[in-house]
């Protein structure tokens, strides 16, 4: 079907007669699909590989309903992140808040890249992938703001947020690894053809447990992938300043290591699901190493700036931006027009500006909700307060 | 007339896991030693042979790690049972047990809960001195989140563990190394494949009326063993077998403790901030306090790593000669 094509024209405004200059231009350009280019090969960076003989492919293949689907996930993490920080400058959101700014490609490549029904773990700095697991922004602001339409009711916060196959979320360094290990047991087990992907940072990947970890996933094959996010600081530790040896990849030792660009979402899809394949086919784990960015601190309390030029950062934004990458590619390759990305831009913040109204008009969870929860599917018990006198419920 | 077998804690150990493994399959076992060769202690004999590399499996000397894996795989739909060789080794893992394990049900409002048993010998056991005698009901008692089970004889081992394995939630499984090759009688109802016994619940072992004396794990028996003795000089001892040390059975102690009017609590573990110190701040705060006719004493492990030599070591832990005196003076007899 073809539609035609209606254009208007352009006019600049300061050519216009004095009283025409008030009129705001709305630019005006219907494209049907079929103008769009439906799918585009592109090159992308190669995987840096430890004790594989092959690696993920040189080039991906993307559609533009991927493209702008890809697009519309990093801009969201992008936006949801901004109004944390926003409502922490204010503060509505309190303790700690790690924000995911930059990194998004690597959240939106590996869910790209995964079945729903595998499984994932990381670390603290996980509203991206609490995102992308399928947690509303709505219910993840609230959870931030601490209020009981929070994902976790509140009780959790930032750092522990859970959903179906999502494993939060966990706020002691390196705790997550043995833990996701311990999800591709399971996976094993029962035989399901799952994985598990098991999320770390740079400064995690010095911990003793990622060691045992990786040792008992190899002997077992166990099909986890575990993931190195390298942002190149551990809070305030380059990671020249922390590690022996930088080449997070081959950490793994006798696990295969590929190191991929982290800031290039189509490079995350394509090694992710190199992954994968290594995993369900038996073969055991496999490590990857993401090189990334953080635009932020390491929290909210951490400037950012200490450790790091403001010029580094700034180079960063300009010539590495996951989301900026993926929208020229698409642009250039006339895959989608720069008025879509507007309009899904437009559509994002009211979005977050919904979620964000919700997190702080919705009330703080009741105090009856106090000591809920201790315990999973267990007759109700009495909990001491705060003094002998004060005797509590709890429910499961 | 019901049928009396003798069974040791450690066949009762073995007993239960048999049939719980049998029960579910999502049940498993993983720890050091617990497969090939048939356990540390050899509580988990026969299984491997039984059940196979996929629901025993035999672990590297990596605490920290396979613990973790254990949790993992809890949050994904099984229900591990995880040996420590000893609880000694559980403090390279405790992160796990406590930060992973313990709060994850609050922490997710509900959403991820944690079926895992932590199992394994707890507290002293002979000549092994200071790094491999430590008691950990305090530590892991004072953590919400956990159930904490420290069972005493056959039957309570067979009925406490079938139930920690069965409950959804982390569950500490205390038990005691000296007490593995003791033979006791199992009723035939315990012999029965759904036979639990529930958490929480404290049972009195002896009825008396003088005085009150509440243990869990093996001083059980030396409460009775002075019990034995006390009372050829007149003295009835009502002794209380704790069974969970969290969620502590108050409510049996007090109501013990309205009877005697008097009360001595033995533990193995140290004095400082444990069992014994819990208890009395208990009795302090309920209405079994009014009934006291003396204070609450304590017996107690000394408070010192535990030395080798033998005659050191004897004089390091409660022997019943120490239970008799204590009750003596509290009694003020």
């Amino acid at each position: 079907m073809r539609n035609a094509i209606t254009v208007c024209f352009r006019l600049k405004i300061d050519t216009l007669p004095k009283k025409n200059q008030t009129l705001s231009l709305k630019v005006v350009v219907s494209r049907s699909f079929a103008d769009f280019t439906p799918q585009a090969t592109f090159d992308i960076k190669k995987c840096d590989l430890h004790r594989l003989e092959e690696g993920p492919p040189l080039k991906a293949e993307l559609t533009r309903d991927q493209g702008l689907q890809y697009y519309r996930t990093m801009q969201t993490v992008r936006r949801m992140e901004l109004k944390a920080d926003q409502l922490y400058k204010q503060k509505i959101i309190r303790g700690f808040c790690h924000l995911y700014d930059g990194q998004e490609a690597c959240a939106a490549g590996i869910e790209a890249s995964i079945n729903p029904t595998d499984h994932l773990i990381t670390a603290y700095r996980a509203h991206g992938y609490t995102y992308t697991r399928g947690v509303s922004i709505k219910e993840i602001l609230a959870e931030l703001t601490g209020r009981k339409g929070g994902v976790a009711k509140g009780k959790g916060g930032s750092m522990h947020m859970y959903a179906p196959h999502f494993y939060g979320g966990n706020g002691i360094v390196g705790a997550q690894v043995p833990l996701g290990a311990g999800i591709a047991l399971a996976c094993q087990y029962q035989g399901n053809n799952q994985l598990c992907v098991t999320l770390y940072g740079d400064g995690a990947a010095n911990q003793g447990q990622l060691f045992e970890s990786f040792n008992m996933a190899a002997l077992w094959k166990l099909p986890c992938i575990f993931i190195c996010e390298n942002n190149k600081y551990g809070m305030g530790t380059s990671v020249e300043r922390a590690s022996a040896s930088i080449d997070y990849y081959k950490r793994g030792d006798f696990i295969p290591g590929i190191r991929v660009d982290g800031m290039d979402v189509l490079c995350v899809r394509e090694a992710t699901k190199f992954a994968a394949d290594h995993c369900r086919s038996g073969k055991g784990p496999i490590v990857m190493e993401l090189q990334t960015y953080r635009y932020h601190g390491h929290s909210m309390s951490d400037p950012g700036v200490s450790y790091r030029t403001r010029e580094e950062i700034q180079e960063v934004r300009t010539k590495s931006d996951p989301i900026s990458m993926l929208k020229e590619r698409m642009l250039s390759n006339n895959m989608a027009s720069v008025e879509e990305f507007k309009e899904i831009d437009v559509d994002i913040r009211k979005q977050v500006e919904e979620a964000a109204q919700f997190a702080t008009s919705d009330p703080e969870p009741p105090l009856e909700d106090l000591c809920n929860h201790i315990f999973y599917n267990n007759p109700p018990l009495e909990v001491r307060g705060t003094n002998p006198w004060s005797k509590l419920k709890s429910v499961s | 007339i019901q049928a009396q077998f003798n069974v040791t804690v450690r066949d009762a150990l073995n007993q239960a896991m048999d049939e719980e493994l049998e029960r579910d399959e999502r049940v498993f076992l993983l720890g050091e030693e617990v497969a090939q060769y048939d356990g540390a202690y050899k509580v988990s004999r026969g299984l491997w042979k039984k059940y196979g590399d996929k629901r025993i499996i035999d672990t590297p000397i990596s605490e920290m790690g396979f613990a973790g894996i254990a949790v993992g795989a809890a949050m994904a739909g099984l229900r591990p049972i995880c040996e420590f060789m000893t609880f000694n080794f559980s403090m390279q893992a405790i992160d796990q047990v406590i930060n992973s394990a313990a709060k994850t049900c609050y922490m997710s409002a509900g959403l991820q809960a944690v079926p895992i048993v932590f199992r394994g010998p707890n507290g002293a056991s002979a000549g092994v001195a200071a790094q491999h005698s430590q008691c950990f009901a305090a530590w892991y008692a004072h953590c919400p989140g956990l159930k904490v089970v420290s069972p005493w004889n056959s039957e309570d081992a067979k009925g406490l563990l079938k139930s920690s394995i069965r409950d959804d939630n982390p569950v500490v499984f205390l038990e005691n190394e000296l007490l593995y090759g003791v033979p006791f009688e199992m009723s035939e109802e315990a012999q029965s494949k759904d036979f639990t016994i529930p958490i929480g619940k404290a049972k009195v072992e002896r009825a008396g009326s003088h005085i009150t004396l509440v243990s869990h794990s093996r001083y059980v028996g030396h409460c009775l063993d002075a019990a034995a003795v006390l009372a050829k000089e007149g003295i009835e001892c009502e002794v209380i077998n704790l069974r969970t040390i969290r969620p502590m059975d108050v409510e049996s102690i007090e109501a013990s403790v309205m009877k005697t009017n008097h009360l001595v609590t033995v533990e193995g573990g140290w004095p400082q901030f444990g069992v014994g110190a819990e208890i009395c701040a208990r009795i302090m705060e309920g209405s079994a306090f009014n009934y006291l006719d003396s204070p609450v004493t304590r017996v107690t492990g000394v408070d010192i790593p535990m030395p080798y030599a033998k005659i050191l070591e004897d004089h390091s832990l409660p022997q019943i000669k120490d239970i008799i005196f204590s009750v003596k003076k509290t009694l003020n007899v």
